[in-house]
């Protein structure tokens, strides 16, 4: 697994470890069934705090990303090919509604922005 | 199971008062104390050991009574304030064998494994030991003799970003079984963003907010706006200021209507001192 936090980031260093943990989740570069590591084992590793990486893990298992089996820790979930396109679609519409309000901050009609989008690609 | 439980202390000086100061630690996290200077930091910390007599309040260590239990707790609990200003001529080696006799559960080879951990050197005089390493000794004179609830004022005013460092790690590493707690006070508020779980802030003798660190943040908004909005929220605001660029004030969330044209972000722990600290200037 590999996580790299940013301090100086907008973004909440939980969210920061959702979003990059789920990627690797749902590009299957974790497989089902892979050992996350433990919690206070990850905070002391990656210098945050327990509360944080807490938080994360159980916004992971919210989302059905992994599981959580007591005693033993938390696994990535099973999923079937199809699941896991529509987890990954899901996650990146939600991303792109948020860059769309932008967009259309600036009065961007959608052939517009697609046609931007396709320049930076 | 709770390390600290601290019950409505009360202590009145003459120009300084803690009021009904409460917050509670869970075992096996850290919480990092902040406040600026003469906020009462210190003046809760010694309450809460007994080294002053509170003049109410109930403090609980590891679910007794701190008044009725003090002796048999304070086995439990490793205190440090700042330096060692004693016995500075003696080597290390002689002021542990004073220190190891006031304690039951001493274990000398888990002080020599801290010893070598931290890298001090027993023939070393207390004179010649730096802040960092003063810190350190302090550290493993609590871990030997079976501390579970470190207090530790200020540990890591006066060292360098290397030290601070070094020390913030070894903080993690104590928590890792889940065992032992620390409650640390500090006004490098850098060295909370990341490694602490809880904050307690303390001003003016009162604590202002006492929770999760995320959440603790999320309690406030830092706003920037033009000063021509400024109208809008003034009153609720805990404090700001202006410039030539516009406003920035800090308002509790719960304020804060987000439908307003104002510019709103989640402040950092120093930002939230700083507009309370302001908040004193307007009312003097």
């Amino acid at each position: 697994m590999n996580v790299a936090i940013s301090n100086t980031s907008e973004k909440p260093i939980y969210q920061q470890l959702f979003d990059q943990i789920s990627a690797q989740i749902l590009t299957g570069e974790l497989p089902g069934g892979y050992p996350l590591p433990p919690i206070r084992q990850a905070a002391q590793e990656l210098r945050i705090s327990v509360i944080t990486i807490k938080k994360a893990w159980e916004e992971l298992e919210r989302s059905g990303l992994i599981t959580t089996t007591t005693g033993k820790g938390c696994f990535v979930a099973d999923f079937s090919s199809e699941e896991m396109l529509r987890m990954r679609n899901d996650m990146i519409m939600k991303q792109m509604a948020g860059d769309t309000d932008y967009y259309k901050s600036f009065g961007l009609s959608l052939e517009e922005a697609i046609e931007l989008l396709k320049k930076v690609y | 199971m709770l390390a600290l439980d601290i019950r409505n202390l009360n202590k009145k000086y003459p120009n300084f008062e803690l009021r009904d100061v409460s917050f509670q630690l869970e075992k096996g996290y850290i919480m990092g104390f902040i406040g600026a200077n003469g906020a009462g930091k210190t003046t809760t910390i010694k309450s809460m050991l007994n080294l002053i007599q509170a003049d109410s309040g109930e403090v609980r260590i590891l679910g007794k009574k701190m008044a009725e239990h003090e002796t048999e707790l304070k086995q439990e609990i490793g205190f440090a304030f700042g330096g060692i200003d004693f016995y500075t001529r003696s080597k290390i080696k002689t002021l542990t064998d004073v220190i190891k006799k006031f304690y039951k559960n001493w274990n000398d080879d888990t002080y020599s494994t801290y010893l070598r951990r931290f890298k001090l050197d027993e023939n070393k005089k207390i004179a010649e030991l730096s802040a960092g390493m003063k810190v350190k000794y302090n550290l493993a004179i609590a871990l030997s003799h079976g501390a579970k609830v470190l207090i530790l004022d200020e540990p890591t005013s006066g060292l360098d970003p290397v030290a601070r460092d070094d020390l913030l790690d070894i903080f993690q590493s104590l928590v890792l079984d889940g065992e032992v707690s620390i409650l640390f006070s500090t006004h490098i508020t850098s060295d909370l963003e990341k490694c602490a779980d809880f904050i307690t802030f303390v001003d003016n003798g009162k604590i202002v907010n006492s929770s999760d660190k995320e959440h603790f943040r999320e309690t406030y908004r830092l706003l920037n706006g033009k000063e021509s909005d400024l109208h809008q929220v003034k009153d609720k605001l805990i404090s700001y200021k202006v410039n030539s660029f516009g406003f920035t004030g800090l308002i509790h969330a719960g304020d804060f209507d987000p439908a307003l044209d104002i510019r709103a972000t989640i402040p950092s722990l120093e930002e939230i001192m700083i507009f309370f600290a302001k908040k004193e200037e307007t009312y003097v």
